[in-house]
């Protein structure tokens, strides 16, 4: 193997290896579930595309064939990391899982829970009763 | 180069794992808990392209889609049952 | 012409589903030998048969070629939002400032509405959350919210809902 190609698939592994970091440590340091939702959902698609497209090229250019079946679980993983976000935001509304007080806003995420249009902050409130 | 770049990228994704694992035990509710399982998912998958990467073979990616589509499905179930506690309607 | 349509609509209900189920099969096995393209296409034909019963009408694509420039937009939104992202997370907290929207929808069927909504997941700082019950409303949160919100409506309904508006041709 080449010195160019190995530094191109080093590259790139480096890129989604960081991206995956990155996405966990905004698990971890993110203060409420809806904004935590935004770093692995992101991050990950990003740092495992260059690692997958990375191990793509190191097949390619170690045993001479293509590996298809990376791209596949990209694609694969490209279509399915939105639905997991959405399904997740849905549940945590659903159990009324509480956004930090700068959120602005706030009171759309009771309209979405009941799926309502959404109403200006205070009316909600007197249609309840 | 490449074997010292793996084994960095290898050490970047356990310290990831293990930042996952500890949102997963901490996590004040349990979608926390669901977001972190499905974040695991993921980055097993990169551990073990690494680990193909690592030992120069093509053999660990059917292993690498089958947890894909796996981490998928038991994601999307718990959503289900967090949503309406019960899987199949 | 008609016996030939009836004859497809009997036994190819979904033409675009077995040409992809063949393509996949073919890329899982990655070879190109001859059993496996008839064994492909056998499961082709198979599956969708079996499921047809089960498909709910969605509205056709009208203009694919659009869809192929849509993708690479969307392709580089990601590359972009991963950076922008990367960078607020890492960078201090007090720089987040989330906050929800809700973006008035144009479309009208699921089908374009699910692909706008995974496109608004993907893409720079925002989560689709919810859509309400009437179709009209698409609820997002923001994970970079500017001072005018109406920045961020206006960039998904410009930049986003009227490419899927055109794909889709209603």
């Amino acid at each position: 193997m080449s010195f160019t190609a190995e530094l191109i698939i080093s590259a790139l592994l480096l890129l989604g290896g960081t991206f995956v970091l990155v996405g966990s440590i905004g698990l971890i340091r993110l203060q409420d579930l809806y904004v935590r939702l935004h770093a692995p959902t992101k991050a990950t698609t990003l740092g495992l595309g260059g690692i997958l497209i990375g191990s793509m090229l190191y097949m390619y250019f170690s045993q001479g064939n293509f590996g298809i079946n990376e791209l596949l679980i990209s694609l694969f993983l490209v279509l399915t990391a939105p639905v997991t976000a959405h399904i997740l935001a849905k549940a945590a509304m659903h159990n009324r899982v509480a956004a930090i007080e700068r959120t602005r806003n706030l009171h759309l995420l009771e309209n979405a829970r009941m799926q309502e249009p959404p109403q200006p902050s205070g009316e909600k409130q007197d249609q309840d009763k | 180069m490449l074997d010292i770049t793996v084994v960095v990228v290898a050490a970047m994704l356990c310290i990831a794992l293990v930042l996952n694992l500890w949102r997963l035990i901490i996590g004040p509710h349990v979608v926390d808990r669901v977001l972190a399982l499905d974040t695991m998912y993921i980055n097993s998958i990169a551990l073990i392209l690494i680990y193909g990467i690592y030992n120069k073979t093509p053999l660990y990616f059917e292993a690498a889609l089958l947890i894909a589509m796996l981490g998928f499905v038991s994601s999307v179930a718990f959503g289900k049952y967090l949503l309406r506690g019960d899987i199949i309607e | 012409m008609i016996l030939l349509e009836g004859f497809r609509s009997r036994f190819l209900p979904m033409p675009f589903h077995t040409i992809l189920l063949l393509v996949v099969w073919l890329m899982l096995n990655s070879t190109l030998s001859l059993g496996h393209i008839l064994l492909g296409t056998v499961l082709g034909i198979v599956i969708p048969l079996l499921c047809a019963p089960l498909r709910v009408p969605q509205p056709k694509m009208k203009r694919p070629l659009k869809a192929l420039s849509y993708i690479f937009v969307v392709f580089k939104d990601i590359v972009v939002a991963n950076v922008e992202v990367a960078i607020l997370v890492v960078g201090p907290l007090r720089n987040i400032k989330p906050g929800f929207v809700a973006v008035p929808l144009d479309l009208d069927e699921y089908l374009p509405i699910s692909v706008l909504a995974s496109t608004v997941t993907m893409t720079p700082g925002t989560v689709s959350a919810d859509v309400s019950k009437d179709k009209k409303w698409l609820y997002v949160h923001v994970l970079d919210m500017p001072e005018d919100e109406q920045e961020i409506i206006d960039l998904i309904k410009n930049r986003y809902e009227s490419r899927v508006k055109e794909i889709f041709g209603c």
